[in-house]
């Protein structure tokens, strides 16, 4: 297979900005033509527990969950979060946690969702920027939309910072 | 229509949007996770969709727009099928006019769910055929082959869903049908149509031989799908979205996908089984041993799971380790954080009230069964939609005196609408000796499942004002001895002497404990501001609302 399965692990609580993440990040490997599939659960669970989404993508995606210990990323918004998340990662595999952006900067309170899917972003070159900004688009109100696009830059720039980058 | 070729959908917005495309002309449900957005979506799209008070409902006027002619979807979660189990029996011999799909939304694992009840058994009990999809591009093509199996046997269809495949996003190309559905058109058919015993023995008897043709049918085989090396020695039958699983966890494997799932297609599948060269038979699928069982009842030696794989729901670790015969005890899954009711959330007054009297609390379904959980740890039994209040009347009738007077029925708006009058029926006719104390948790909207509307919020599927059921009316005018309606955030103090004092007289009362949903409270503020500049308009006042 030229392009291998990515299999990508979002989790958090409630009401964070889970689901919306994932939402965005599948449609912009979908944008980018890939075969993708997205799992999580709904309902109960979203009050203020514990939330995780899945997303796959490459050439063919059969189950659409992540297979247990296979996640290449998994990408945490709540540090009380990352022990459970973790268990999702391959060995070797990358994690991206709250802890990489210094809330002090984060151009809305809420939006640690988004500046993580920017550091992400800089570790999956296979999906252009242009299919990141449309999925961003697509997802969020119009009036947040430069703001959002402020807190993606934010994880490109943390991601240089923080030396993440495309597996070798 | 341009229809974009490629897209990106759940399984929910796959059926709605097959569903649209072929005419359906009404969309009646009740929500339920994991089925609600399918009547969502069906609605966005431009589709008439209507929330029922209850899935018994649903089914009736999803029937009675069948018998009118007209293409109709008919949506739920799979408890949601024992409530409409009774009108599905009888719809079974009666058939189907216009095409009738209903969908049975299943929760292998109870994501959000009381049971995980294997609703196939369902298809098999009430004789109707029975499609499974596995990802949203089956859930879309399997709606339209739905749609086209009901117009052609005439007979209701049932789409059995599960969590996964409603909720999880696949690509879907969809292939609109050119051909839309008749106008409907009354055509009177009265020993069709009413089950009098003398009408209902023939039409068993056309019931039964529309399944046998459709068990041998064209349309059946079509269904099949088959995967892997052709030269294989390990054979897995499956279906929905265990097939998937499968694929990944066995690509050695030869794997034949059933698609209509009852009436199963046993010639066709013994005829794939003999023209192969198997040493290996097995059978993968999610809850009960429902393949397995038919396999073998047909002579088709077929093994299946060990009891441990019935629980929970599949994937592809899971599959891997029932193929390898693997009894060995799983992994406890990793305890995340608990649900809990929201900060704000006016159900948390109520339940520390009913903690800190030690009342015996028959509980109900909805958010507010969180009250079950830590600090409250004030529900004492949930059951089904409903329940709380025939529950709370038995126990009642049987405890001794100091404990039957503090047995306390809690049921939500929507629950209440939904199973709760008839419990009340049942208060007033039987009353306990002690009385009766029940609290309807008013919150303004069917708040576990994403604010949906119903009749007492007076709103419709979309939001628009309609008739609205007033609980104060209804329960003074079935015969409540006391009905009172309180704020229990705002006024915690008046719900308190009101639980107190309801508890102490040893009469029928019903506390309506009324205010919004803290996530719905500004969606209900401006669905209310635009009725109201509505009004305003239309009566030619020319208000800005």
């Amino acid at each position: 297979m030229s392009q291998p399965v990515v299999n990508v692990v979002l989790a958090g609580l409630g009401g964070q900005g889970v689901i919306k993440a994932s939402d965005i990040l599948v449609e912009a490997a979908f944008g980018a033509g890939f075969d993708v599939k997205k799992a999580e659960v709904h309902g109960m669970s979203q009050r203020g527990g514990s939330v995780a989404s899945d997303v796959r993508f490459g050439q063919e995606i059969l189950s659409p969950m992540v297979p247990p210990g296979t996640a290449d990323f998994v990408v945490v918004l709540s540090e009380d979060q990352v022990e459970l998340a973790r268990t999702h990662l391959k060995p070797g595999g990358t994690l991206l946690t709250p802890a990489l952006v210094d809330p002090q900067t984060l151009p809305h309170p809420r939006s640690l969702n988004i500046v993580l899917l920017g550091i992400l972003s800089a570790a999956l070159p296979q999906i252009p920027r242009n299919c990141w900004i449309e999925a961003l688009h697509a997802n969020l109100k119009e009036k947040v939309h430069a703001i959002n696009e402020q807190a993606f830059d934010l994880g490109i720039a943390l991601a240089g910072d923080h030396q993440v980058a495309p597996p070798a | 229509m341009n229809h974009p070729e490629r897209m990106l959908l759940s399984g929910n917005e796959a059926v709605a949007l097959a569903a649209y495309q072929a005419g359906v002309a009404l969309g009646v449900g009740y929500p339920g996770t994991p089925s609600t957005e399918i009547l969502e979506n069906f609605a966005r799209l431009g589709g008439h969709a209507q929330w029922s008070p209850n899935e018994k409902v649903a089914l009736e006027v999803g029937l009675g727009a069948s018998f009118g002619g007209a293409a109709t979807l008919v949506t739920m979660k799979h408890v949601g099928v024992n409530v409409a189990a009774d009108p599905l029996f009888t719809a079974a011999y009666i058939g189907a006019s216009g095409p009738l799909v209903l969908v049975s939304a299943d929760d292998p694992g109870m994501a959000s769910s009381q049971n995980e009840q294997d609703n196939r058994r369902f298809a098999v009990a009430a004789a109707i055929p029975m499609l499974e999809p596995g990802d949203s591009q089956e859930a879309y093509d399997y709606t339209l082959a739905g749609l086209r199996l009901s117009a052609e046997y005439k007979l209701p269809v049932m789409l059995r869903m599960t969590t996964r495949v409603c909720h999880s996003k696949t690509v879907v190309r969809p292939t609109p049908p050119t051909e839309k559905p008749a106008a409907p058109h009354y055509v009177k058919d009265i020993p069709g149509r009413v089950m009098i015993p003398a009408y209902a023995r023939p039409a068993h008897r056309r019931l039964r031989d529309k399944l046998t043709k459709l068990e041998k049918s064209q349309f059946a085989r079509d269904l099949l799908t088959t995967y892997g090396p052709q030269d294989a020695k390990l054979c897995i039958i499956t279906s929905g979205i265990s097939a998937v699983h499968c694929r990944e966890a066995a690509p050695e494997a030869r794997i034949l996908k059933i698609g209509l799932t009852h009436p199963l297609p046993m010639e066709a599948i013994e005829e794939f089984i003999d023209a192969n060269d198997f040493t290996d038979l097995r059978v993968i699928e999610e809850g009960d041993p429902y393949l397995e069982e038919l396999l073998r009842a047909n002579y088709i030696a077929v093994e299946g799971k060990p009891e441990m794989y019935r629980f929970g729901e599949f994937n592809v670790g899971r599959v891997r380790r029932i193929l390898d015969k693997d009894r060995s005890p799983e992994p406890p899954p990793t305890p995340g954080k608990p649900p809990e009711l929201c900060k704000g959330c006016p159900h948390r007054t109520v339940f520390q009230t009913l903690r800190d009297r030690g009342c015996i609390v028959a509980g109900d379904i909805g958010c507010y069964t969180l009250g079950v959980l830590s600090p409250f740890e004030a529900i004492d039994t949930c059951v089904c939609m409903g329940a709380s209040i025939g529950v709370g009347l038995g126990l009642r009738h049987v405890l001794p005196e100091d404990q039957a007077r503090k047995v306390v029925s809690v049921i939500g708006d929507s629950t209440f609408v939904h199973s709760g009058l008839t419990g009340i029926a049942e208060m007033v006719y039987n009353p306990p000796p002690t009385g009766h104390l029940l609290l309807i948790l008013d919150n303004g909207t069917t708040a576990m499942t994403g604010q949906q509307e119903h009749p007492g919020t007076g709103r419709t599927l979309d939001h628009q004002p309609t008739g609205k059921i007033v609980f104060e009316k209804v329960l003074e005018a079935m015969g409540v001895e006391q009905v009172h309606v309180v704020d229990p955030w705002g006024d915690t103090e008046k719900f308190e002497q009101l639980v107190d004092s309801c508890l102490a007289s040893g009469k029928l009362s019903v506390i309506i404990a009324r205010r919004p949903c803290i996530l719905a409270v500004g969606k209900i503020k401006e669905y209310e501001r635009l009725a109201q500049a509505t009004a305003c308009t239309t009566c030619g006042d020319g208000g800005e609302g």
